[in-house]
């Protein structure tokens, strides 16, 4: 299998029509469509179900077998809606928002590993650069909140602005913590690097004793940069309506959910190359059942790292259907004075380690 | 000099420094914002409009707008006959639509001279309690939504089911039932309807402890309802409080126990006030608690009810009940323990017709809401939010 | 049996406040009427209706009285005497356990009624109430104004001999 594939990607790299390197495009593509199509899709399709599930409910069951077209019922119904611009709105800050939200959402996905030779950039810069393309969302909130014309946007959107302006910092410590234990920033080593034969016990996760700590900060962090419950306050829904996306409709509308969904499998993906592994298989040979041999592969690779970016999805959804949301101050007290202290001790504990212990 | 004093602002101040020249020194006060909650918002438990001052996150000030919802209950009251005012009682108050109308009979029943059944006056107990348990859940399952919490509301109106089936039994009609009438009932209980309550009540005591442990140990939760909200226990009723209202501020103050009516003094149960440990006393949170008890304690009180209850045998509930109701001459002010707090009606009666010459209904989440001017002073959003789900508000009450 | 207020529980209910009264009407003599004693809603009516705070404020804060519940202010119309009124019920909250009725009066037009909204928060609201069902006015109201119809509105509703108004903004009111 893994022989076949690398052939075919290699043909594929090799396939230069006109002198054009379409043969790459389309291997760096591919991943990215399977992500927009199949993945949003059906993540937004796996949060009703779930939260169906866990709230004693069925969720959507009329829309195909189980509700599994309900998605893209939903699709088809906000692209034919009427777009509405509010008359008082900043026009061009209002259509501009979304698009920012989107593309900084989706920049990221550049950077994933999706396997051993599915990568779009192989940066070596990689994990700053997914770090800091989350700035840019920023600007499209900022942007999306101002240009609604509304107070209640606007609220939405500064409480959201503060929030992950200051939950970047534990966020980008944590993940020094893991550019420390590998002694780099790019992604594609991040995974050569956990490769190995004892499978899960080769993951950073479990190859120091503290670095449990730094994976927590992060998860944390990560919840509170997507604006996921119990972080959600700039889009609570009881206060604010809906926050900063109040005032959209129609296509805009879909475009700002996909782009959180967007952000969710990326923020999951970050955190399973830092520390879990990524396109590595977590299963070990034992003796001479090969297990990590016959599920390592470029195929493989891919559907490892989206297994554990749903993991840390249905995580997030798991918390956002059973917690209440923190109020502004609490929020910015847990980020201030609870994670960026800790996220300094792990600093500092993981750079000990890689120094004196190792 | 005084011109240019009064011709700049007053969060300027100029100061004359000698040899005609001044110095003009600017506060760097942010403006207040006027904010409109409502009347269409999602926290706002109906059409209720709040007018928020804010400085920032920080509200000033919020004044309830209401009138929203107003459908002129007491006119109606004055073309209606006494029976037919039933039905417009369960409308003011739809989630407790039971205990509205256990009000308003015993208000009349106080200007007639009939005897009740005892038979009914187990029934309407049984009812109010029921409907007592689903009006807290719902109070409840908002409040958690209000929060953030999402699935306590789903819990809460799966349980709720269950008890808007058995009152649909019993009475025909899922939320506005016109069952409790003057003088007696509309129908008596179907066959089988003790056992069903029997078996809801052994279903519904752990869900009840389940939904304690879901979010009164819930940190998040706690944190987000302590200490909010503070009102003393004596301008608490000077206000008029009552209900859990008046129980969260430590007043032990229970008209079932204190001001009782029907059966009540036969049965057995605790007035449920917070004790101080896990919340406030005044506080958001111990409101909550406080109908959180109250449910357990309903429980209690349906099954001694269903134990005492004398047996039907061909009952006729409307055995009691005059063909025409023509209260002697007078006035008087009957009330009852609402989910809510008291609702009281002020009905004065010529003796001669069949329709009242006045009929105020004095209702609770009125004079609850009232408070909300001098209780949102000084709070942030997030908080006036859980000051009015703590409130427990239905609109239909407010404005009649 | 008729709820619990037997004819014993009753008349016990009703000596209460007619103690309660004697106190009010040894100090206010002819300011308050005579006691009517009646077993539904025993209550006495102010004569003087300029000296309403000052009762209220005695009711409330008097060591024997404490009336410091006001349960229902509700307003009331006499087109017989062409009066416009108030009736309050008043309770001794958890202290003495009495309550009473008080009826104050005023005249149909242009009447006015003292304010006892800074003696008991709650009569805030309810006499807002009242001046919008019924018009009249309540003098020394922090806020006097409508409560339940729109700010604009023409009539005071709860009057017998209220004529809706035809035209609201545009809209058909009578239908």
């Amino acid at each position: 299998m893994s022989m076949s594939l690398n052939s075919w990607s290699d043909a594929l790299a090799q396939w230069l029509p006109l002198g054009l390197p379409v043969g790459l495009v389309i291997i760096a593509a591919l991943p990215l469509v399977f992500i927009a199509l199949y993945a949003l899709t059906y993540g937004v399709y796996g949060e009703r179900k779930i939260s169906a599930f866990m709230q004693d409910r069925l969720g959507p069951m009329e829309v195909g077998k189980w509700g599994l077209l309900q998605t893209i019922a939903d699709i088809l119904k906000l692209l034919q809606k009427e777009d509405i611009v509010n008359r008082d709105a900043d026009k061009f800050l209002f259509v501009i928002g979304p698009g920012i939200l989107f593309v900084g959402s989706f920049l990221a996905f550049a950077v994933l590993p999706f396997g051993p030779a599915f990568i779009g950039a192989d940066l070596n810069v990689g994990v700053f650069y997914a770090i800091g393309i989350v700035a840019l969302e920023v600007v499209g909130i900022l942007a999306a909140g101002w240009g609604s014309n509304n107070k209640w946007a606007l609220y939405g959107a500064i409480r959201s602005v503060a929030q992950i302006v200051s939950y970047e910092i534990p966020a980008a410590i944590a993940i020094l913590c893991g550019a420390m234990m590998a002694g780099t920033l790019s992604m594609q080593q991040f995974n050569l690097l956990q490769q190995g034969e004892n499978g899960f016990m080769s993951f950073f996760l479990f190859q120091n004793p503290i670095a449990w700590l730094p994976f927590l900060i992060y998860f944390i962090a990560s919840l509170a940069e997507t604006n996921r419950a119990p972080f959600d306050i700039p889009e609570a829904e009881s206060e604010l309506v809906a926050g900063y996306f109040t005032e959209y409709s129609g296509m805009k509308f879909a475009v700002i959910f996909l782009a959180e969904y967007g952000s969710m499998f990326m923020v999951s993906a970050i955190i399973s190359v830092v520390f879990l592994g990524g396109w590595n298989s977590p299963l070990p040979n034992i003796g001479t059942v090969l297990l990590n041999d016959w599920t390592t592969g470029p195929v493989w690779g891919a559907f490892w790292i989206i297994m554990k970016g749903f993991f840390f999805i249905f995580i997030q959804m798991w918390l956002r259907w059973t917690l209440p949301r923190l109020r502004v101050d609490q929020l910015m007290y847990l980020c201030w004075k609870v994670l960026t202290p800790f996220a300094f001790i792990a600093f500092v504990l993981t750079a000990v380690w890689e120094i004196y212990m190792k | 000099m005084q011109e240019l004093e009064q011709a700049v602002n007053r969060s300027v101040r100029v100061i004359p420094q000698g040899e005609g020249r001044v110095t003009i020194e600017k506060d760097l006060s942010s403006e207040e914002m006027i904010l409109n909650m409502g009347p269409q918002h999602p926290s706002t438990h109906g059409v209720l409009r709040l007018e928020c001052k804010t400085d920032g996150e920080v509200v000033t000030e919020a004044e309830p707008y209401l009138g929203y919802l107003h459908r002129c209950f007491e006119k109606h009251a004055e073309v209606v006959d006494y029976p037919g005012i039933v039905p417009f009682v369960d409308r003011m108050d739809y989630l407790a639509a039971m205990n509205s109308e256990f009000a308003y009979c015993i208000a009349v029943e106080k200007l007639l001279d009939v005897e009740i059944p005892r038979r009914v006056e187990f029934m309407r107990v049984i009812v109010s309690e029921l409907n007592r348990i689903a009006s807290h859940l719902v109070a409840i399952g908002t409040y958690a939504i209000d929060l953030g919490a999402f699935t306590p509301f789903l819990f809460c109106f799966r349980d709720r089911e269950h008890i808007m089936s058995l009152l649909e039994w019993a009475s025909g009609a899922r939320m506005l039932y016109n069952y409790i009438w003057i003088g007696g009932a509309s129908f008596d209980f179907p066959p089988g309807f003790k056992e069903r309550t029997a078996e809801f009540v052994n279903y519904f005591r752990p869900k009840a402890l389940e939904l304690q442990r879901l979010l009164t140990e819930n940190e998040i939760f706690v944190k987000r309802t302590k200490g909010i909200g503070m009102m003393p226990p004596d301008v608490a009723v000077n206000y008029g409080w009552s209900g859990p209202m008046l129980r969260g501020s430590g007043v032990e103050w229970d008209l079932r126990k204190h001001d009782p009516y029907s059966i009540y003094p036969e049965l057995d149960f605790k007035v449920c006030v917070p004790d101080g440990k896990h919340s406030d006393i005044g506080d958001s949170l111990s409101r909550h608690l406080v109908r959180a008890y109250e449910m357990v304690e309903s429980l209690s009180m349906i099954e001694q009810c269903l134990d005492k209850m004398p047996d039907a045998n061909g009952f006729d509930p409307r055995s009691a009940i005059a063909k025409r109701i023509r209260p002697k001459a007078g006035e008087v002010y009957g009330r009852a323990e609402n989910p809510r707090g008291e609702l009281g009606f002020y009905i004065v009666s010529d003796g001669k017709s069949t329709k009242p010459v006045r009929c105020k209904a004095r209702s609770s989440c009125f004079v609850n809401l009232s408070a909300m001017k001098e209780l949102s002073m000084g709070q942030l959003i997030p908080d006036l939010v859980a000051i009015i789900g703590s409130i427990d508000i239905v609109l239909g009450e407010v404005d009649r | 049996m008729e709820e619990s207020q037997g004819t014993i529980g009753q008349s016990a209910v009703v000596e209460a406040s007619r103690a309660a009264y004697a106190i009010i009407r040894e100090k206010f003599a002819d300011a308050v009427s005579e006691f009517d004693a009646n077993p539904t809603m025993p209550f006495f009516e102010i004569l003087d209706t300029s000296r309403w705070s000052e009762i209220a404020l005695f009711m409330r804060d008097n060591a024997s009285l404490r009336f410091t519940y006001m349960a229902c202010l509700s307003g009331m119309d006499y087109p017989e005497d062409a009066k416009l009124g108030i009736v309050c019920n008043l309770e001794s909250l958890g202290e003495h356990g009495h309550r009473i009725a008080v009826k104050v009066k005023c005249d149909r037009d242009g009447g006015a009624i003292p304010s006892v909204a800074n003696v008991w928060k709650t009569a805030d609201w309810h006499e807002r109430e009242a001046f919008d069902m019924y018009g009249m006015l309540f003098t020394g109201h922090p806020d006097l104004r409508r409560i339940l119809c729109p700010e604009d509105w023409e009539g005071y509703p709860l009057r017998k001999d209220y004529e809706v108004q035809e035209n609201y903004h545009g809209i058909k009111v009578p239908y």
